[in-house]
């Protein structure tokens, strides 16, 4: 694999693993014998129809839901029941949310602090003094004081960020992050999240912005009806599809 | 080339601004209003006038027995001479001092927590709950320190009534928050016990409450088992307000959006801390006048302790009625209860709306 893909930044340590992965929501069978690997440094873009199963895969990867079948493996964990792993794989992987979720009564600082102070159990200054940079890093240190409540819809994305880049994780996880945006703001957070992609973190990302997959993705990923249908490099994805169902697909998203 | 002159501001006209303009626009803008206002009017001409006059003007306020009361408007005299019962209750003149110095204590105690800057919030906010209760049953019940001991048959007013209060306030907040969550929980046996509770609970009237603390319990306890009277009243109420506190505080529980407790798991919080930290803060500010709303109840529920012989402010009101020399003033004495019950709860309603407005940060979606 290191021949075809000569990004440095990619090393051969598989960070994010999932083998024979099923899941059920009742008796409707979401996700259907799942299996990939995501090395570190590796950037990742589950595109696809809703529906397909995309963020429900990435939501178990960080346990928000459980698989019933298969194994995930991050960074070495295995996710079971065992509360413990499941703790400290969240500590490992950050979320970003289609809808933020900030916490609304909590000030911008302090949704960031709040996670290294309590789960990470960093002194308050030195949670505060590593937010500022990271706020500063999405360029939003000045609305530091404000609620979540008073911001755009981009500046809380890229609150929502930082708030993630606090816990200092090694594997972000993406969840539609631009598409509850209005039009003029999904630039800024595109912008942030290239730069994210740069400084070499591991990530997995749905969305269905393609110029951000074509700029940053080492590998595009098609869902569809819970199965991975197509799993490419970005250039060989976009002008060679394989299937019908990514041909259509493509042909529908990009007009 | 002619240049353009603005036309200078003219003042609106007359008819939509000042005395009359607020006049047309909120009491006359319409037949229905216009005929409301007129209806009010004559209300409140006709019944305040009279009363004022019976309550202040034609009102006796000093003497020491029903002589005094010459002027035929209200006796307040009859609430002047029974003050001190209608506060202390039977408790002995003599140490009045000891409730007055917790009374005391309390205020000093609680006055750091409104000032912005003091940072042992926390630490106080629990010695008051854990610790002043302690410090005051000691002092009101007496027998260490040469301090003479008073059974609580004998407190009584209203002290009495500002003790249920607070303890059943006290100990029904945190019950019901637990409660609420239990109710929540995932887990069928703690679910079906708060569910079980709760029910129970809210499905008997307190006054039953009561009277099965004070009459059946003592008939199910060992012989020659003392349970303070006082102390199953606590119990009753508390648990009896906790059911309805912990279903006031499940309605906050509901409106908090799912993505919130995602975003807690999502940053490795646990769910004991993503509850005190994320979910309850948020909750609990939404329901925050429904909270009041039961603290209010519970504070004028508390009178019903005067079924099972305890005293409090309203019993021994009617007891000072009962008394042959001051047969015929009930009107004075339940006007002065009415007024009494009233500030309290009055106060309670506006700090609930001063700490919405302070607690309120504008809203992410």
């Amino acid at each position: 694999m290191s021949d075809s893909n000569p990004d440095p930044a990619v090393s051969e340590k598989p960070m994010i693993e999932l083998r024979q992965v099923h899941k059920w929501y009742g008796q409707f069978h979401v996700l259907k014998d799942l299996n990939l690997s995501v090395k570190k440094g590796e950037r990742i873009v589950i595109c696809g129809p809703s529906g397909s199963g995309k963020s429900t895969m990435i939501r178990c990867i960080n346990r928000l839901e459980e698989h019933q079948r298969g194994q995930i493996i991050v960074d070495g964990t295995e996710l079971t029941d065992d509360v413990k792993n499941v703790d400290q794989i969240r500590r490992e992987v950050g979320m970003v949310f289609q809808h933020f979720n900030l916490f609304p009564h909590l000030t911008v600082l302090e949704n960031c602090c709040l996670a290294p102070i309590w789960v990470r159990k960093m002194p308050r200054r030195e949670a505060e003094a590593a937010a500022m940079q990271y706020l500063e890093k999405v360029k939003i240190p000045e609305q530091a004081k404000k609620y979540p409540g008073q911001l755009s819809g981009g500046q809380q994305q890229r609150v929502a960020i930082a708030r993630s880049l606090c816990m200092n994780p090694s594997i972000m996880l993406f969840d539609e992050p631009t598409s509850a945006l209005d039009p003029e703001m999904i630039k800024e957070v595109l912008d942030t999240m290239v730069e994210l992609a740069e400084s070499g973190m591991t990530m997995m990302c749905v969305t269905h912005e393609m110029g951000f997959a074509k700029t940053v993705a080492n590998r595009v990923i098609f869902m569809d009806g819970g199965e991975i249908i197509e799993e490419n490099e970005p250039e060989e994805f976009f002008n060679n599809p394989q299937s019908d169902r990514t041909k259509l697909f493509l042909s529908q998203i990009l007009g | 080339m002619s240049t353009h002159t603005p036309h200078p501001d003219l003042s609106p006209p007359i008819t939509n601004v000042g005395v009359i303009g607020w006049l047309r626009t909120n009491l006359f803008s319409s037949w229905p209003n216009a005929i409301l206002t007129v209806a009010a009017a004559f209300v409140i001409f006709a019944t305040l006038p009279p009363l004022i006059e019976w309550a202040f003007i034609k009102a006796d306020w000093v003497g020491d027995s029903r002589d005094a009361c010459t002027s035929g408007g209200a006796c307040w005299v009859f609430v002047s001479v029974r003050f001190n019962q209608f506060m202390y209750g039977l408790y002995p003149e003599a140490e009045y001092w000891r409730i007055n110095l917790a009374g005391m204590l309390i205020v000093a105690l609680v006055i750091p927590l409104f000032v912005e800057r003091f940072r042992w919030k926390l630490s106080l906010g629990l010695f008051i709950l854990v610790g002043y209760p302690i410090v005051a049953f000691l002092l009101f019940s007496g027998g260490i320190l040469g301090l003479e001991p008073v059974e609580t048959s004998r407190w009584g007013g209203l002290t009495l009534t500002l003790i249920l209060a607070s303890v059943g306030m006290a100990a029904s907040f945190p019950l019901g928050v637990l409660l609420a969550l239990g109710r929540r929980s995932t887990m069928p046996i703690v679910k079906s016990v708060s569910v079980v509770f709760i029910e129970f609970w809210r499905g008997v009237p307190l006054i039953t409450v009561l009277f099965m603390s004070s009459v059946m319990l003592p008939l199910f306890l060992p012989e020659g088992t003392h349970f303070d009277k006082l102390l199953r009243a606590m119990i009753g109420i508390s648990l009896f307000q906790s059911a309805y506190m912990a279903e006031v505080v499940r309605g906050g529980l509901q409106a908090i959006p799912k993505g919130q407790y995602e975003a807690a798991q999502a940053l490795g919080l646990s769910f004991w801390k993503s509850m005190a930290l994320i979910i309850m803060p948020q909750a609990l500010k939404l329901v925050i006048p429904g909270i009041v709303n039961t603290f209010i109840a519970l504070f004028k529920d508390t009178t019903l302790v005067l079924i099972i012989g305890l005293f409090d402010m309203l019993a021994m009101i009617e007891a000072a009625l009962a008394d042959p020399n001051w047969l015929g003033y009930s009107v004075e004495g339940l006007t002065f209860a009415a007024f009494v019950y009233w500030v309290f709860c009055f106060s309670m309603s506006r700090y609930s709306m001063s700490l919405e407005r302070k607690l309120h940060t504008g809203h992410s979606r």
